[in-house]
């Protein structure tokens, strides 16, 4: 890649964070926190309205959300890495970290999916109570973020394949950069409000 | 395979609803019918379906604006004309549940569908011209919600036709929006009327934040920006924060209707209050998110026809900040009665006054402005005056309601009724149709008629306040808001009396049509050639009306608040460049109404159950957005030589005015003149604040 001076100079440009599209990514990111606090919010108004149903103490279970949160802090990682190769132009590592970061993506959303079934079956679903439509609402939006994360990932390598790392794809990654590591950020949250609590009830009781 | 869409959905009970179908449906076919005979599809689609130029949408915003206002008008006058035929002893000529429809469906347009799409018309029409920018920050994103404001418009229309709209109010509190209380579609169509067009709100108040804050021209510093920009900013901020809980509140009401969640039902653990919460916690700042741009319309028109430098802008920027900041701290006020400590309520009550102290000080500086301005009392000036008065009046009855213990007599009497149109009207449509007139001009190239402007300024004035000094009497005695029927003999009077106000603004936007009518018969005759027809100050006013394409061909270089002003005091305006350059644009896209059909299409779907069709949809829309991911941004090129030219034709238009000459003699009133020449050369230009960001 020894032609590509000026190339990894424009691609480097692409991803700052002040171009005017990476800007308007930030606002956006600002009214999605806005959405997840509003659900955060519901979460802690109902939270204890089991109306009869399970409560936080019986559905949750830490060992497998432990295995979920480190999947996702690590993919974190892994996405970081993608964007120091992508600074670097190197174009196969690009796709790799990707690569690294779907499957850790997926293992989480896969995880949450099995916990969201196991709910259901165990007749703990969201038309049980107050509680667990807030616990499905807030988790399920995350969740459902993590998803479109994936399809953006892999229309990402696709991109890559197909154009390689021009400065708008390093651009949209530097968004869906931003957008992963949100994400991150926000499962701490929902971590650190829903399941430690929720535990922590069962063990003071 | 239709979900709960069934024939039973296209039979009305009322011979209204009929007769209103009909009307809708024939006007529609004879809209097709004409544009097929004059063969103006084609023209339609590239020039308009299509375009991503932030003039046009603009337009597209207030002609959909426009429709609604007469749709909502309509609501609104048969609401009166129920209220005044159903005393005592007296039948009204509507069912109970077709006037519920009525009121809820004459605030939901008025507000997202009137209010919404006009202001957001003329930001699209001003803010661009008025920073110096090309476009917007997001083109095809501005084109994207546009269409989908229309598509949720087309929701609320086909209502009428298939199924029924929401009984529940505008406000669609739980758990009467509830399934157990409004098993019908009609709170589902509001649902989704409202969600997609707050989306569309969220994409505009993104688009134009970065707008502003990017895209101004060289110069342009905070303290530089013009009064309407100042305050459109400062609304883009409270939608990108406050939509989204609108948007969340919807969602949980869209569950809890269909997938049988207990986040507002009133049983199971759901939190009927929370709802309410979170809807005024969006709604409180959607007030003056309405009403903000509009006081930033006033500045200019002050200004521009008093002929004067806005007295106090750094007041007024402050003020517009400090409103913005209080709108996030007041909305338990909308519920004093929920039934939470005195002290909370206390606390919100002084918030909620304390909004009154950033209002005055911008009614002062519009004052201030006007003392020793030398004032040409055109319409837009009427409109200023008019709102001036009646504004105050309305914010007084507010400070009012602020009290919790005046609350709790007045809540949801027709007192609060007829305080929010008291703030509402003069606030939003006085102020737009003061812009409306003021940068038609720059829209289409010629002047709007005065007279017909001054009948229907005239109408909407008198009007205002034979319909609701009454409400205000009526609450005072005691009558609940949304009554179909009433026993009281007391209030009949003052109901019929509200029901000739009602009349008389119907003149006012009879006269509105009229004018508009006029104008563009006699569009030659009042032609604007020289692009400045008011001897505005600001950006906008420097180039062609209407301008072309790329709006500026050179980026202007901005050295004062009332950037234009300056140029002309220094003779630098109207100059040609030593040599023209090519200018990329982007290129017009159907994109936007893919999405659009396909959100319109989904909303239908949800609100029958149809949900192999949703599912379609959805992915329909996340293809449409990957595929154009794949494309890269397709531009066109417009040559130096073709610039040129039209830069030419527009400079010959403006010596043919006679602006060259105009520009010599600007009068100076107060220390007009000598202000704009102390203004300091931008490379000395001393504070910190005074720099571009």
């Amino acid at each position: 890649m020894s032609s590509n001076a000026h190339d990894l100079n424009s691609i480097r440009a692409a991803a700052r964070a002040d171009t005017e599209v990476n800007f308007g990514f930030w606002i956006y990111l600002m009214s999605d926190v806005i959405i997840f606090s509003m659900l955060f919010l519901v979460y802690v108004d109902l939270s204890q309205r089991y109306a009869g149903g399970p409560t936080a103490a019986d559905v949750f279970e830490l060992r497998g959300v432990f295995l979920e949160t480190m999947a996702l802090l690590l993919s974190s990682l892994t996405f970081g890495m993608a964007m120091v190769n992508l600074h670097q132009g190197q174009k196969e590592r690009v796709v790799i970290w990707l690569g690294v970061t779907f499957v850790l993506g997926a293992f989480f959303l896969g995880h949450e999916l099995s916990e969201f079934a196991h709910l259901i079956h165990e007749g703990a679903s969201f038309t049980r109570s107050g509680f667990l439509s807030a616990f499905f609402g807030l988790v399920g939006t995350h969740g459902a973020h993590v998803f479109f994360g994936l399809v953006w990932i892999v229309v990402m390598v696709v991109q890559i394949k197909l154009r390689g790392l021009t400065p708008p794809v390093a651009s949209r990654l530097a968004r869906l950069s931003l957008f992963w590591h949100f994400l991150d950020l926000v499962w701490i949250c929902v971590f650190s409000t829903v399941y430690l609590p929720g535990v922590l009830q069962g063990v003071a009781a | 395979m239709f979900g709960k869409l069934t024939l039973d959905a296209f039979t009305h009970s009322s011979l209204i609803i009929v007769f209103a179908n009909v009307i809708m449906v024939g006007t529609g076919l004879l809209v097709i019918g004409l544009l097929t005979y004059f063969r103006k599809w084609g023209y339609l689609y590239r020039e308009w379906f299509t375009t991503v130029d932030h003039k046009k949408i603009g337009v597209m915003y207030i002609f959909i604006a426009l429709i609604f206002l007469l749709r909502g008008f309509i609501d609104a006058a048969m609401v009166r004309a129920q209220q005044a035929t159903a005393g005592p002893g007296m039948e009204g000529y509507l069912e109970a549940h077709h006037f519920a429809e009525l009121f809820t469906g004459h605030g939901t347009m008025m507000i997202f569908f009137m209010a919404m799409p006009f202001i957001v018309g003329l930001m699209n029409i001003a803010i661009p011209l008025q920073i110096g920018a090309r476009d917007v920050s997001y083109p095809l994103l501005n084109a994207i919600s546009l269409w989908l404001t229309a598509a949720a418009g087309a929701l609320v229309m086909i209502s009428l036709l298939i199924g029924q709209f929401s009984e529940a109010g505008w406000s669609g509190y739980t758990p009467f929006s509830g399934l157990d209380h409004s098993p019908s579609v009609g709170v589902d169509y509001w649902i989704w009327a409202l969600q997609i067009s707050g989306i569309s709100t969220t994409l505009t108040g993104v688009n134009f934040l970065v707008t502003i804050l990017k895209k101004r021209a060289p110069g342009m510093s905070f303290m530089r920006m013009p009064m309407f920009t100042w305050t459109s900013l400062c609304t883009t901020i409270l939608i990108v924060l406050s939509f989204p809980a609108l948007t969340v509140a919807l969602a949980l009401l869209a569950l809890d209707r269909s997938a049988g969640t207990h986040f507002f039902t009133g049983t199971m653990g759901g939190d009927q209050m929370m709802y309410i919460n979170m809807f005024w916690v969006w709604g409180h700042p959607e007030v003056y998110i309405l009403v903000l741009p509009v006081f930033g319309v006033f500045s200019e028109v002050v200004t521009t026809y008093c002929n004067k430098r806005l007295f106090g802008y750094k007041s007024m920027v402050w003020a517009t900040m400090a409103i913005a900041f209080l709108s996030f701290t007041v909305w338990v006020h909308h519920f004093f009665t929920m039934g939470q400590d005195p002290l909370r309520n206390a606390a919100f009550g002084i918030a909620t006054m304390v909004i009154a102290i950033p209002t005055g000080v911008k009614i002062y500086d519009w004052i201030w402005t006007m003392f020793r301005g030398r004032i040409e009392f055109k319409l837009p000036m009427l409109w200023t005056l008019g709102f001036i008065i009646t504004f105050t009046m309305g914010g007084m009855s507010g400070v009012l309601l602020a009290i919790p213990g005046a609350d709790y007599k007045m809540h949801n009497s027709l007192f609060l009724v007829a305080h929010f149109h008291n703030v509402l009207i003069p606030g939003t449509m006085f102020g737009l149709l003061a812009g409306f007139y003021y940068w038609f001009p720059k829209a289409f190239g010629f002047k709007l008629d005065e007279k017909w402007g001054r009948h229907s300024f005239f109408g909407w004035l008198v009007g205002f306040y034979v319909a609701f000094v009454p409400l205000y009497m009526l609450g005072m005695m005691g009558m609940p808001r949304r009554m179909a029927s009433y026993e009281n003999p007391v209030w009949h009077f003052w109901l019929v009396i509200a029901a000739i106000g009602a009349l008389i603004v119907a003149y006012g936007i009879f006269a509105m049509f009229m004018q508009i009518y006029v104008s563009y018969r006699d569009r030659e005759k009042n032609r604007d050639l020289s692009g400045d027809p008011w001897g505005g100050r600001t950006l906008e006013w420097s180039i062609a009306s209407p301008p072309p394409e790329y709006n500026f061909a050179i980026i202007p270089e901005v050295h004062d608040r009332d950037a234009f002003m300056y140029m002309k005091v220094h003779n630098t305006a109207y100059q040609r460049p030593e040599r023209y350059e090519d200018i990329h644009m982007p290129k017009s896209t159907p994109i936007a109404i893919v999405i659009a059909g396909l959100a319109f299409v989904f909303g239908f779907a949800y609100v029958w159950h149809i949900w192999w069709l949703a599912g379609l949809c959805l992915l329909g829309v996340i293809g449409a957005v990957i595929a154009r991911s794949f494309n890269p941004e397709p531009e066109y090129v417009i040559p130096a030589e073709e610039v040129e030219r039209t830069e030419n034709a527009f400079h010959d238009k403006v010596a043919q005015d006679g602006a060259l000459e105009r520009m010599k003699h600007i009068e100076s009133f107060g220390d007009e003149r000598s202000a704009y020449a102390a203004t300091p050369e931008p490379s000395t230009t001393g504070t910190q604040s005074e720099k571009p960001l």
